[in-house]
């Protein structure tokens, strides 16, 4: 059953072909979903076949073909079947079935219908082969492939200025970060003469003992390719803007899937980042710094898209904190449950937008649970889910990165990790009552209303998932859960040495419980009870109102630091080089010497035979003459 | 055969009939009228001949008065008199284009540059051995048999080139 | 005996008055007439040189450029009428469409 897993990708990539080329509404409304949900259902035969056998050999490649063979470069087109690579392609394929669904509706009226899902399933195809593929080009094919296609979604109403910078916005920023890891891969292959994972991890040790410069660099280089895909610090700023994207891809790639690819990958190299200790350390200060860092930012900005995708960044540094830590199965965790809750959230999100033709500012919403219930309360779980509300799902994935961290030895993180937790439900807390509660504050000529099945079915699914994903995956709470017992024989060879439990784990647990309804019951008082009125708490702590809602200057910074000497360079090298150099120089030189040159030549072409003849008999003259007293 | 390898006054004929050639050869390239050019031509080729006759060329002084003296000579003279063009004086200047390189004073200048080398190589011609004992009559049957034999497809190729050159007048006559 | 240098030298005068004429002289009939010249000139060391080696090569020679110069000659008038009847003219100066 596990062979049958090249099906899972070339399922999405059929459907692409037949999006990009049937063109039709009526084909692609059928064909776009029909595709991912196919391939969940396949992938889900996989997951049995896989759990069919014992725990040690749950680690399959398909060969689906090779590459370029017989030239000492064959690669194997290969798909690698294990209890990580399985998750992710359900969470990529179940979670991108839904939002599929849900984009039948909220796209319904564009003209371009056919060619957004082309492009979702263009997405998912690249997502599937980046997760399912068994070496790092393979990896870096899906990896550009999902950054192609997050560019093409992003900019998908290029029609609209913000949304073509935001998509090349995107793009550029996330070059940086393939930059660095397209060095890393070809590092490896240097290396390793491979990119194939079998080989790099089963030797890694042999060849890197722990600590090794090399390793840290390579390592290092990988994680920046990963901030740069996962919109970490300091490569985080496209993501907010990829908002100006149709908001099913902001919940699909900028929330759920393409962003997880980061954290995918640095989980899926363990074997490598645990010989980099480093690395680790690096990697779970930026995780902790990040959530900390887009926590705040989401504190105060009041665009409902916006908020959500600091939030998401935020959620982001959570897994990366983990991943640094060394807690694989923790950050996998939580990449699934906050794929349910974000993707739930974004999805209600745009069901708002949907109802309010567009409308994302936060202050022009309110009380809309009378006009859309279902968005309302499906969005309700996600709301309690981040914040770490037991039983819902972010309360398990949540606390057991804490758990974790504190555990590993980082009480700095833990704590950073713990604050960012009371920011986050406040934050969720704030967007929910703005928008869903309190008295309306849209114009009277707005009437909002809900949205078709099609998109609130999906939204009833994940926030069911949002309800039971925790339950189902995270108990019993440790060790013996089931997504650690699933993903155990991925990390057999972990060699971070787990530490017996320093922190009291019922201790740690209430306190990011407390953290949570902290949160909450500071947006109760501020924005429902109003004890204090939000503007005088804005104006007590001006400074920081400020430096949030101008998101640190980072954008101001990168335009001056960046974006201007870029600009400065160009405007010289079009200047200087090309206008002045090439094109007066080299080009207008040319012109002038070859004008020079048939000037003073062309009194000799006179057009008179006469003349011809006697330049023809004078050179025979020479000639006869040179010939005579030279030879 | 009679021995022909001593002609009587040979030297005197010589130099006269050469002075003669120089002679109207000038004559013909100074004269305004084309048709005492073509007149003066005619004489040179057939002073040529006599030359040819000295070098026991017998044939080829009998074709060259036959072919350039009557056949070219009087295709000239007739295109002349057809045409009925006069010239100007062929030493005045007239007009932009004789500025460079077709000024009648350049062009004299070039004349003696190639006669001096032209003559520098023809004096350095040593005299064969082979022929110490006085020139051989080459009669029309030894050339015959030197075009038939050895110069063979040389001879056919003029046959063809004969055909297109004809072929060639014909259309150019033709086109109106 | 008269010596060979001095046929090539008669020689080598009428080709140079020939190709002086071709310069100088305008019409273009001329021209050809002075070509003509230049050809015989050539002869003359063609058979001069032969005759002196007591070889008939030399003569074959001779009777292949005359066969050419009587095929340049009927070819080449022929383009002169069919010129005159464009151009009105033989005078080669009033010709330079070959100027760039």
């Amino acid at each position: 059953m596990i062979e049958l897993i090249p099906l899972v990708l070339y399922l999405p990539a059929l459907g692409a072909i037949i999006n990009a080329f049937a063109g039709r509404k009526s084909v692609s409304r059928i064909v776009g979903p029909a595709v991912v949900g196919l391939a969940f259902l396949i992938a889900l035969v996989v997951l049995a076949g896989l759990l069919a056998l014992p725990p040690d050999q749950r680690s399959r490649d398909v060969l689906m073909w090779t590459w370029m063979p017989g030239r000492g470069l064959d690669i194997q087109i290969a798909a690698r079947v294990d209890p990580l690579s399985l998750l992710m392609t359900l969470v990529v394929t179940g979670v991108g079935f839904l939002i599929h669904v849900y984009s039948t509706g909220y796209m319904a009226d564009d003209e371009r219908y056919a060619r957004f899902f082309f492009y979702l399933n263009l997405f998912i195809t690249a997502m599937l082969a980046l997760v399912l593929g068994n070496n790092y080009l393979m990896m870096f094919l899906g990896w550009e492939g999902v950054g192609l296609c997050s560019y093409l979604l992003i900019g998908f109403w290029f029609y609209k200025p913000e949304a073509a910078n935001a998509a090349k916005k995107a793009f550029v920023v996330n070059r940086i970060g393939d930059f660095a890891f397209t060095i890393g891969v070809l590092w490896l292959f240097a290396i390793f003469g491979t990119s194939d994972y079998n080989v790099i991890f089963g030797k890694a040790h042999e060849v890197f003992k722990p600590g090794d410069t090399t390793i840290t660099w390579i390592t290092l280089l990988l994680f920046i390719g990963a901030t740069g895909k996962s919109a970490q610090l300091p490569l985080f700023v496209w993501l907010p803007d990829a908002m100006e994207g149709p908001t099913p891809v902001s919940a699909l790639i900028h929330a759920a899937t393409m962003v997880t690819a980061g954290v995918y990958m640095v989980v899926r190299s363990h074997a490598l980042f645990e010989l980099a200790p480093l690395t680790m350390s690096v990697v779970a200060s930026v995780g902790a710094l990040t959530a900390l860092f887009a926590a705040t930012i989401a504190l105060v900005h009041t665009d409902l898209k916006r908020v959500l995708a600091y939030s998401t960044i935020s959620q982001l540094g959570y897994m990366f904190m983990a991943a640094g830590v060394g807690a694989w199965p923790a950050a996998m965790f939580h990449l699934t449950t906050h794929a349910f809750f974000k993707a739930l959230m974004f999805l209600g999100a745009g069901s708002v937008m949907h109802g309010l033709h567009g409308e994302t500012n936060i202050f022009k919403m309110g009380g809309l649970r009378k006009f859309m219930p279902v968005t309302a309360a499906t969005f309700v779980f996600g709301w309690l889910a981040i914040s770490g509300i037991p039983p819902l799902a972010g309360f398990f994935s949540k606390d057991e990165i804490l758990a974790q961290t504190f555990n590993a030895g980082y009480p700095a993180l833990w704590a950073l990790g713990t604050l960012t937790a009371a920011l986050t439900a406040f934050y969720i807390s704030r967007i929910t009552i703005l928008a869903f509660f309190g008295r309306q504050r849209f114009g009277r000529d707005v009437h909002p209303h809900e949205s078709p099945p099609s998109m609130t079915a999906p939204l009833a699914a994940l926030a069911f998932l949002s309800l039971v994903g925790g339950m189902a995956l995270g108990l019993p709470l440790g060790e013996g859960s089931l997504i650690n017992q699933f993903l155990a024989p991925v990390f057999t060879e972990s060699h971070v040495p787990v530490e017996a439990a320093t922190g009291n784990a019922d201790l740690l647990t209430s306190i990011s419980v407390a953290m949570g309804v902290l949160g909450i019951g500071v947006a109760w008082v501020l924005y429902v009870a109003r004890w204090i009125p939000a503007s005088f708490v804005s104006r007590v702590f001006k400074p920081f109102y400020i430096l949030f809602s101008r998101k640190y200057f980072v954008d101001e910074i990168y335009h001056a630091l960046v974006v201007v000497p870029a600009v400065w360079t160009a405007e010289f090298l079009f200047k200087a080089v090309d206008h002045a150099m090439i094109d007066g120089v080299a080009i207008g030189g040319a012109v002038e010497v070859m004008t020079l040159w048939s000037r003073a030549l062309r009194w000799t072409q006179s057009g008179y035979v006469r003349s011809y003849a006697f330049l023809t008999l004078l050179g025979a003259v020479a000639m006869v003459l040179f010939f005579l007293f030279r030879l | 055969m009679p021995d022909l390898s001593n002609l009587p006054y040979e030297q005197a004929i010589f130099y006269l009939v050469s002075a003669l050639a120089v002679g109207c050869a000038l004559a013909m390239i100074l004269s305004k009228n084309a048709v005492h050019a073509a007149l003066f031509m005619v004489a040179n080729f057939g002073l040529v001949a006599v030359l040819y006759l000295l070098l026991r060329a017998s044939f080829i002084a009998t074709i060259q008065v036959i072919v350039y003296a009557g056949a070219i000579m009087v295709l000239f003279l007739f295109v002349i008199m057809m045409l009925n063009v006069q010239e100007a004086d062929p030493r005045s200047s007239r007009g932009p284009q004789d500025r460079l390189f077709t000024l009648g004073s350049l062009a004299p200048l070039l004349g003696l540059g190639l006669l001096g080398a032209l003559a520098y190589v023809a004096l350095g011609v040593k005299q064969p051995a082979a022929t110490s004992g006085g020139l051989v009559f080459a009669n029309i049957q030894d050339v015959g048999a030197l075009l038939f034999t050895r110069y063979l497809y040389p001879f056919e190729i003029t046959s063809l080139l004969l055909l297109v050159a004809m072929i060639g007048a014909v259309v150019l006559a033709k086109r109106r | 005996m008269i010596p060979l240098s001095h046929y090539l030298l008669v020689s080598a005068i009428l080709f140079t008055i020939g190709a002086v004429g071709v310069l100088i002289r305008r019409n273009a009939i001329l021209i050809f007439m002075c070509i003509e010249l230049m050809l015989n000139a050539v002869n003359l060391s063609f058979i001069a040189l032969a005759a002196y080696q007591n070889l008939v090569d030399g003569q074959v020679f001779v009777f292949f450029v005359i066969t050419v110069a009587a095929a340049e000659v009927a070819v080449g008038l022929a383009i002169l009428v069919y010129l005159f009847y464009q151009r009105l003219t033989t005078d080669v100066d009033d010709i330079n469409s070959l100027k760039g």
